[in-house]
């Protein structure tokens, strides 16, 4: 399996000279199988250039939407096999407790905000409520997918292709209420989905002292990451979600005070625009 | 063990920030939690407590009207509200671990979560002063 990141900023597209490296598109991570088949998950506005590289030749295509903020799917309109005719795209995501996943995404690819409707794309378009299936097969992938702690329906994603797994929890707060966290595997959410992975791809929007200042918003200090990082026994943390206002010069000196204030049971790399990951 | 759902880690995590008496039950019946509250009309603490299965709670406190007549089971609001998936409310009398009996209002109501998916019920518990 490989990984490689086509977006890595939260909330809030950022280019601009400051975020070159860590990189200014929002949330899309391409998941490669060892024969070539391709999970896309989340299309903020990283999927453009990642749709660029994907031909009609392939046969299909799964798009796994953890929810339906703008930074997760701000990029949908402008992916390229949505366009392909008769292309097979499978696009996964959580409905709503009162609106299926269709319903959902209409509000965004319709007039006014969008001139091209969902019904009129020319891709063979198939969506999957997730909230409802939990374990699912997507092409060649076992995928486990469980609603986690951020506002709205949201859900965190496991994949796993023979021995190599990853996790995908862009927007996590786990911390949310607990006085002491993490509080015992049981009770922390996302933890399932995360447990003894080789690769956690994890939110890590706030330092920790802008984080108490936004409690509640969906998102984890970089202190919570590596201890979410550590209960569930990682092999490598991809700290993700970038806090737009988070130059590069700042970003690289909050993990190397990180890696200095304590000795990490895993490997850390903070997520870069491009970087690609083996597993 | 398996990580609970996340509906029931938000509802625990509420649970222990709220000053009222509330209990955390799953779809069985069975007690997955209760707050600092609770203690004082459970009798002990939660950390003292191993398990309640579903069909324990009449046997351990001993649920009773005011005349003394014993509280069937499904009559109990946790009980409705798990069976019947309806909210429910009680004023009745129960017999803490502690040994010590209480007079109390109790709602109970379902948790329901995305799917439809059953997922446990929450009792609120008020004491009512007797004196």
């Amino acid at each position: 399996m490989k990984v490689t990141l086509w977006g890595t900023r939260g909330s809030l597209a950022t280019p601009g000279p400051e975020a070159v490296r860590y990189g200014g598109n929002t949330a899309c991570v391409e998941v490669r199988g060892e024969d070539g088949s391709l999970l896309v998950l989340d299309a903020g506005t990283g999927v453009r250039r990642l749709g660029d590289t994907i031909r009609p030749e392939i046969g299909r295509v799964d798009l796994l939407l953890t929810h339906l903020h703008m930074d997760h799917v701000q990029g949908l309109g402008f992916f390229e096999p949505l366009f392909m005719p008769g292309l097979p795209v499978h696009v996964w995501g959580p409905s709503s407790t009162t609106e299926d996943l269709g319903a959902r995404l209409c509000r965004y690819l319709s007039p006014p905000l969008f001139p091209v409707r969902l019904r009129d794309l020319p891709c063979r378009l198939v969506l999957h409520d997730v909230v409802q299936l939990g374990d699912f097969r997507a092409g060649k992938f076992e995928v486990q997918a469980s609603l986690v702690c951020h506002p709205g329906p949201t859900v965190g994603f496991r994949i796993q292709e023979n021995a190599s797994s990853m996790a995908y929890l862009p927007d996590h707060e786990p911390a949310l209420g607990v006085r002491n966290f993490p509080e015992e595997p049981e009770w922390t959410s996302g933890f399932e989905l995360a447990s003894g992975v080789d690769l956690l791809i994890h939110d890590a929007q706030f330092s920790d002292d802008e984080y108490p200042r936004y409690v509640g918003w969906g998102h984890s200090s970089i202190s919570h990451a590596l201890r979410f990082a550590e209960l569930a026994g990682v092999n490598t943390l991809v700290p993700f979600h970038h806090e737009p206002s988070h130059s590069d010069r700042l970003l690289d000196e909050l993990y190397e005070r990180a890696l200095a204030s304590r000795r990490l049971p895993f490997e850390l790399a903070p997520a870069t625009e491009g970087a690609s990951f083996e597993i | 063990m398996a990580q609970r759902e996340i509906e029931l880690i938000l509802m625990r995590q509420l649970a222990s920030y709220l000053a009222q008496p509330i209990l955390l039950v799953n779809a069985n019946g069975d007690l997955l939690f209760f707050n600092e509250p609770a203690e004082a009309i459970v009798g002990k603490r939660f950390d003292e407590i191993v398990d309640i299965r579903r069909g324990e709670w009449t046997a351990l406190f001993k649920p009773s009207d005011n005349h003394g007549a014993p509280i069937k089971r499904e009559d109990l609001p946790l009980t409705i509200a798990i069976d019947k998936r309806q909210p429910a409310h009680l004023r009745y009398w129960i017999q803490g671990l502690d040994g010590v009996r209480r007079k109390v209002e109790n709602t109970a109501f379902p948790l329901v979560g995305q799917a439809g998916r059953i997922l446990g019920a929450v009792g609120i518990f008020w004491e009512i002063d007797c004196a």
